[in-house]
């Protein structure tokens, strides 16, 4: 297992604007290939992650319109690396608040201080937050500032303690004035309805993210009212799995600040409540320059709450060249290059339902589009967790003070299509 | 070196011009423009002695290596700086040195000599990082140097150095691949290291330098398995990816064991040799049947298994695939379907991790469909999903699709076909096509559905539906005579080279079927045959000949007329078909033999096509893996091995005392080379050998190899208490120690007058026993290790006989230090003598550290003297600071049992002080401890004053967080500071708890499985009465015993002390002698430990 070689980033326009080798050094026409491969994708989504070139295999992922691609030069876990390549850009989004070309360039140094330490030899080294940012410090505009006054540094001072005690992901010496824990309880209705209403698939994704801000080594206990919802569940690596197997209740040492608790998912088996339905018609006419388009949304199984942030969005078929239409709440868009037809909706009220209706205008002489496009709608629902999942109590351990503590519940559409 | 900037700079290549790296910086500006002006600015500020400049200049000469360019030129001017006091600086500095030090080696050779003193530095971060760094110089001149340095943090206290070790294993390798004989002993010392921060990356080096010795492994199985849950996510996937590898070689198949049945009795008979551990009397079942010989899964293959399960809930997507990969290719078939959930749940993962899970689902729903069918609708296809996830959802959707819910899956399919992704729809139709072939009931419908695709406005998609079409009717082809002439139909429109050609031959297949639309097809291609592509001209030559042949008639002219045409083509291949082809069909007189068969050979029945999906047969590659997902082996692929017929020695994962001193001789762990004393080798030996046997033929129970598994010499060795060899130290406690020496290596480092008091400890501690008599009223137990202890031995337990290993330490202080004293200056190459090959080398090590080892040793032996097992002897004191060692301070320490006032998580300990000294000593109170994370102290009241001759006692309570890690601390007076640890048995880590039998079963109810530990154990004559019974058992740990309807069964209850978890413990009694512990607790090391403890404590 070699693992990483080296890695190159690059943008959209296919500038290589960052290279780091964790071995010797691999040259940047390596990226050819690279190029090749997307150039026959013609969509950036279809680049196949792995692509095997003479003497290296290329593992790229693609994350906020950037290529993240690593050479390799041996046989290794693709998901290994592609994780790993994950993490980074996490680490970036972590660090910069955005992982963007702008980020990167600007914190360069930063950046190469990180990947330094994530990987020696090209096996991944320290990669948990919470002791990256003990050996180096994210930027704020307070400690640039103070930085280029004084000369000082992002890099601690103080070397970490973490990566050697057993509880890797927390750092030690915790201090906060105000004790705060707050569980975030966030899930996604994935579904796909067909054509006549009826729900293909629907499940229920959900994560508890936690925003711990404790001082001290606190331990945790969260219990749920209905642990048996959760069907199948990923934990974050300070859960005490033997716990949650004979008890059903979370027990852990949290790590410092954000991170993502848990993720799970409520089988499809359950009945899955749909919040919202759709009415639509949408034609083509045979021989002839326009289609109609209409269609209308209005609140279904919402368990009396009020769903907010609607927005539809369509890709429309090539022959679309513009649409004419009118809405009666929220406004539209329409791309003519792309085709991308987004109704950004709001609340919606039961007294006056939402709708969107008007002309399609076609490339005149194409033939009719035979597909109607797919519906994809998102919408949010505050202070609801579809499942019925509920947070029972939480129990803190080892420390003395008494902690602030919030549960916030929200519901969200996942992938949610609708067939046409 | 005045030229070189330039003409580097200029090599550099892709610096485009106006690149505004240097721009914002004040300093250089635009006053210079020149490149290698710029540069000389560079170096200018490298050279002040001001730290921003530096820090300035070196973040923009990394700015510079980000970017691709090279900064070569500067390479004298920041080496330099290698020393800087700066952290950051010398950081940056480190960067570059990696980046460069390959292309500048002579000048690269003078940042050595920071390194080698980084790695005595005594900060072990410090020593972590310069030997990360000097493992990176890619220079192969420092490969002796590398090569002692990496020796040398194997062996460091700080498993965090010995991690980086591990790192830079593979790094030498890579450089001087012919160390690899001196790489292994350090792998193999690592792989015997007992801390989860070290085995992913021993492991990984494993994997890279040494793959093929397997053997390394059998000693460690037991325990990777058992640290596998806590190692780092890398890790994990590393180690599961090479014991699957291992499982492989070591284990009978779980599934194929039928095959393995009908061996003769040839293979029994090896079997009954080499069985012995596995199976007890699996030699009469091999004489007596030796066809029948049901399959056992052997207990390791089965910690393997159940000790990765957890880890499918691993958010770790390569986690995830790794245990989904060990479980298809190693476990029983009726438990590979854990994996599918785990799997399915990757699919809402980002893009990239679903493509890499979809390739290996499609794999496995192959072999085993029925695993993935509850989870069918999970594969349905978004608009919104990119081509190549859709695509390979269809496979997956396909290769799932049977009988019962084939209606679901085609209509699903139907409104993929409406699908504005062309390259999906194409691939959407050859899905349909597969499943008409595989389930015959819809073969019909699919194939009407597929007709009716014809009438379809894109030509792809007709295309695609004709080729589909070809294949199935080929099945089948006497009941669709129409759809042939639908198809013949679509000759005048239809334009993609492939349909057209497939159409052609199907007419020709089967031309009997449309006599009368055939020839005028014929006619019509014939008028067009110039202008085809070469894939048609050769169908429509072939659709000549077969028509030549059943109908002549009609035919005959207009065949001549297109193999004329093909005579002249401008392709070789369609001439040559074209004179083949006539010589075949066109009788002369020359070649009457062949052309009399021309009927049979161009007509013969040919078998139907069989669809099959691209990723059968995939499987014979490790899932998972880089080679599985490019279809092809990729360089450095471990090919995984078939399963043996036969299982190899299970024994070689028992871990024994011989292998203890095999490996004690080639380097301490600890780092010193002990010369094992000849007492510790004498007789003991033989008299094992009897014992082994029964020892592990006991431990046949599901959860004995584990445990005999956490009582692996090493650790034994390594905690330095024989005590701890009897209550069966787990890693925990091992763990601890490791960290134990190190923070003590911390505290004793450079201290003089602490060396000459570790003197006075080592002479104290041969008097133990003496001492032992004094303080306890019991000492058989601990004077059994010393030499009187032979005559006993046959009468005690395995663990027992371990401990005259750990009493190796005892060692004079002479030969330990020899070495140290020996300081090597690395830099010095000529001095530099390389290291010898022999395992026995000692290397050095820094004499401080050495003192602070020892010093360990001293305090964890006499802190944990074995009686304390004994229940007589539980109220005695046990040793924690001897006389002499604390000149004149006596201190003791019992575990009172009594809830700590402060805070209910701490176990309560009094501590008796007296003083034997004829000074007063003052001011004794607990210095800042070091401890282990979770473990905290609540100290005790100062003590103002002990005079001459008096005696006090304290109280203070430890939270072990439930661990028997040592709690290591200073006892300080107004003058000295000791330093000492107290290590608590696994049994007074909990608080007994009073519940009613009802509640206990229930309760026990609640902790199966995993949770419950059960050992069989022989009850000696005299500890057969309840009272003996109640009392070993309640002596050992701190339970509450819970009442009990039948007179045999002893029930005990408690909690651990920092967690409360229940610890639930019954002894079931029936018949004679006979007896049976189980523990049911969550806390599996403090359960099994304790199982440990308990049945020492009876059967003593």
């Amino acid at each position: 297992m070699k693992m990483i070689h080296s890695l190159f980033l690059i943008n959209c326009s296919g500038d290589i604007f960052l290279e780091k080798h964790w071995k010797s050094v691999v040259s940047q026409s390596v990226c050819d290939y690279f190029f090749e491969a997307q150039e026959k994708a013609a969509d950036v989504e279809n680049v196949p992650p792995v692509i095997s070139t003479p003497h290296h295999y290329l593992i790229s992922i693609y994350r906020d319109k950037l290529f993240f691609v690593s050479v390799i030069q041996t046989e290794v876990p693709p998901l290994f690396v592609i994780e790993f390549l994950h993490r980074v850009a996490d680490t970036f989004q972590d660090y910069f608040g955005e992982c963007s070309e702008a980020a990167i360039k600007d914190n360069v140094v930063i950046v190469y201080e990180l990947l330094e330490e994530m990987l020696d030899n090209g096996f991944p080294l320290a990669t948990e937050s919470n002791i990256l940012k003990e050996l180096i410090k994210p930027p704020t505009i307070l400690r640039s500032v103070v930085n280029s006054i004084t000369g000082s540094s992002n890099v601690g001072d103080t070397l970490p303690t973490g990566q050697l005690s057993n509880i890797p992901w927390r750092r030690a010496g915790v201090k906060y004035t105000n004790n705060e824990a707050y569980f975030d309880v966030v899930e996604e209705i994935d579904a796909i309805i067909d054509k006549s209403g009826s729900t293909v698939f629907a499940e229920i994704q959900g994560v508890i993210d936690a925003c711990i801000k404790l001082s001290g080594m606190p331990d945790l206990s969260l219990s749920f009212m209905n642990p048996r919802l959760l069907d199948d569940v990923s934990f974050h690596p300070c859960i005490r799995f033997k716990r949650w197997e004979s008890e059903r209740i979370l027990s852990f040492i949290p790590p410092d600040g954000n991170f993502r608790l848990i993720s799970y998912r409520v089988s499809s088996q359950n009945l899955v409540a749909i919040p919202v339905y759709v009415k639509h018609s949408i034609s083509f006419k045979e021989n002839s320059s326009c289609g109609r388009f209409d269609i209308t949304i209005g609140p279904k199984q919402n368990m009396g709450k009020t769903i907010e942030g609607i927005t539809v969005t369509v890709h429309m078929p090539k022959v679309v060249l513009n649409m004419n239409l009118t809405t009666t709440q929220g406004s539209y868009t329409f791309d003519p290059v792309t085709k991308v037809l987004t109704w950004d909706v709001g609340k919606i009220t039961p007294q006056k339902l939402p709708s969107l209706k008007g002309l399609v205008n076609l490339q005149s002489g194409a033939p009719k589009p035979e597909e109607n496009p797919s519906l994809n709608i998102q919408f949010k629902i505050q202070q609801l967790a579809i499942s019925g999942l509920k947070v029972n109590r939480l129990d803190m351990y080892g420390e003395k003070y008494k902690p602030f503590k919030g549960v916030k519940y929200v519901t969200k559409a996942g992938k949610f299509q609708v067939r046409t | 070196m005045s030229a070189a900037p330039a003409y580097s700079e200029d090599k550099g290549g892709s610096a485009g011009p106006g690149e505004p790296e240097y721009g914002h910086d004040p300093a250089s500006g635009g006053i210079f423009s020149s490149d290698y002006k710029r540069h000389d600015d560079l170096k200018e500020m490298l050279d002040t002695n001001k730290d921003s400049l530096k820090l300035e200049a070196m973040k923009r000469i990394v700015a510079m290596i980000a970017r691709g360019k090279n900064a070569s030129d500067l390479f004298p001017a920041v080496v330099k700086n290698v020393a800087c006091k700066n952290i950051e600086v010398k950081k940056l500095v480190y960067v570059y040195l990696v980046r460069y030090a390959e292309e500048q080696q002579d000048l690269a050779l003078l940042s050595i000599s920071t390194f080698q003193r980084g790695l005595k530095d005594p900060n072990q971060l410090i020593r972590a990082s310069a030997l990360r760094v000097l493992s990176s110089i890619r220079v192969p001149i420092i490969v002796p140097i590398m090569m002692l340095a990496i020796k040398e943090a194997a062996s460091d206290m700080s498993p965090y150095v010995r991690k980086t070790a591990a790192h830079a294993i593979p790094k030498l390798y890579s450089l001087d691949s012919d160390q690899k004989d001196q790489l292994i002993e350090v792998i193999e010392k690592l792989l015997a290291d007992k801390t989860t921060l070290v085995a992913g990356s021993v492991v990984m080096a494993f994997e890279e330098v040494c793959p093929e010795r397997i053997d390394l492994i059998h000693k460690n199985y037991r325990k990777l398995c058992n640290l596998l849950i806590d190692v780092e996510e890398w890790g994990q996937v590393v180690i599961i990816s090479m014991l699957t590898r291992y499982a492989r070689t070591q284990f009978l198949s779980p599934t194929q064991n039928e095959s393995l049945l009908e061996e003769n009795a040839e293979k029994a008979f090896y079997g009954s040799e080499e069985d012995e551990a596995k199976g007890a009397g699996s030699e009469e079942t091999a004489a007596a049947a030796p066809a029948r010989k049901p399959y056992i899964m052997d207990p390791d293959h089965r910690l393997l298994l159940r000790n990765t399960k957890p880890l499918l809930q691993s958010r770790s997507a390569a986690v995830v695939m790794a245990v989904a990969q060990l479980y298809f290719h190693l476990a029983p078939k009726a438990e590979v379907g854990v994996i599918a959930k785990a799997l399915v749940r990757l699919l809402r993962s980002h893009s990239e991790v679903q493509y890499v899970v979809l390739q290996n689902v499609a794999t496995m729903s192959i072999k085993r469909r029925g695993m993935f069918e509850p989870y069918l609708k999970s594969f349905y296809i978004r608009s919104t999903d990119p081509t190549q996830i859709k695509i390979l959802k269809l496979e997956v959707l396909t290769n799932l699709a049977n009988e019962t819910n084939i209606p679901t899956v085609l209509r699903e399919f139907q409104t993929y076909i409406r699908s504005m992704d062309k390259d999906f729809v194409a691939a959407t139709i050859q899905a349909i096509g597969r499943c008409a072939t595989n389930i015959g009931r819809v073969r019909d419908t699919c194939l009407n559905g597929l007709v009716q695709l014809l009438s379809n406005r894109d030509e792809l998609v007709v295309a695609e539906s004709v080729v589909v079409i070809k294949k199935l009717l080929q099945m089948q082809p006497a009941q669709h005579g129409e759809i042939i002439k639908h198809l013949a139909k679509l000759t005048d429109n239809i334009q993609v080279p492939m349909a057209r050609a497939s159409i052609l031959w199907l007419i020709g297949e089967y031309c009997e079927h449309v006599p009368r639309i055939a020839p005028d097809v014929l006619r019509k291609m014939a008028k067009s045959f110039t202008a085809e592509e070469d894939i048609v001209k050769l169908q429509v030559i072939n659709l000549a000949a077969k028509l030549y042949l059943t109908n002549s008639k009609q035919t005959k002219l207009l065949t001549q007329y297109v193999l004329s045409l093909a005579k002249y083509d401008q392709n070789y291949d369609i001439r040559d078909r074209a004179r083949f082809t006539r010589q075949l069909i066109v009788p002369s007189e020359q070649g009457g033999a062949l052309s009399r068969h021309a009927k049979k050979l161009f007509l013969a029945p040919k078998p139907a096509p069989v669809l099959e999906s691209s990723f059968k047969d995939r499987d014979h590659f490790q899932l998972g893996s880089l080679s599985h997902l490019l279809n092809a082996k990729a360089t450095g692929y471990q090919e995984l091995p078939d399963w043996p017929e036969e299982a190899p020695d299970p024994s070689v994962r028992n871990v024994e005392e011989e292998d203890l001193s095999l490996i004690e001789t080639h380097v301490g762990l600890l780092g010193e080379y002990t010369e094992v004393p000849e007492w510790t080798k004498c007789s003991n030996r033989e008299k094992r050998k009897e014992k082994e046997k029964p020892f592990y033929s006991d431990s046949e129970g599901e959860s004995g190899p584990t445990e005999s598994a956490d009582s692996d010499p090493e650790s034994e060795s390594e905690s330095d208490s024989k005590s701890s060899s009897e209550s069966g130290s787990g890693e925990s406690s091992s763990e601890s120690d490791n960290e134990d020496q190190d923070e003590d290596e911390e505290k004793g480092r450079g201290s003089e007058s602490e060396q000459s008091e570790e003197d006075g400890k080592r002479k104290t501690k041969k008097k133990v026993p003496e001492g032992k008599g004094e303080a306890s009223s019991s000492d058989e137990d601990s004077d059994s290790s010393s030499s009187t202890s032979e005559s006993e031995m046959t009468s005690e337990s395995e663990e027992e006989q371990l401990e005259p290993a750990s009493w190796r330490r005892k060692t004079p202080p002479s030969s330990k230090r020899a070495p140290a004293t020996k300081e090597i200056s690395l830099l010095d190459l000529e001095d530099f003598t390389p290291p010898s090959v022999q395992p026995v080398s000692p290397p050095a090590i820094v004499s401080t550290s050495l003192a602070a080892d020892l010093e360990g040793l001293t305090l964890t032996d006499s802190t944990l003297v074995p009686s304390l097992l004994s229940p007589v002897s539980r109220v005695g004191r046990q040793e924690l600071l001897h006389r002499v060692a604390g000149e004149g301070l006596v201190v003791d320490y019992t575990f009172s049992r009594q809830p700590f006032s402060g805070d209910p998580h701490m176990v309560s300990v009094h501590i008796h002080f007296s003083n034997s000294s004829d000074t007063p000593i003052k001011g004794l109170h607990v210095g800042t401890p070091k401890l282990p994370a979770g473990i905290s102290i609540q100290e005790f009241p100062e003590i103002e004053s002990l005079a001459p001759g008096e005696s006090a006692t304290a109280v203070m309570g430890i939270n072990f967080c439930d661990s028997t890690q040592a709690a290591n601390f200073q006892l300080c007076t107004q003058t000295r500071q000791f330093y000492v640890s107290i290590q608590p048995p696994v049994g007074e880590l909990m608080a007994p708890v009073f519940m009613s039998e009802n509640e206990f079963k229930k309760e026990q109810g609640k902790l199966m499985g995993m949770n419950e530990i059960t050992e069989k154990l022989m009850l000696p004559d005299t500890c057969r009465s309840d009272h003996v019974v109640v009392q070993k058992v309640t002596a050992t740990a701190n339970l509450g015993r819970v009442p009990c309807g039948t007179s045999d069964e002893y029930r005990f209850a408690g909690r651990t002390l920092t967690s409360g978890s229940l610890v639930l413990l019954t002894l079931d009694a029936r018949q004679a002698g006979a007896a049976q512990l189980t523990v049911n607790s969550e806390k599996m090391v403090i359960g099994t430990m304790l199982v440990k403890d308990v049945i020492q404590a009876l059967t003593q």
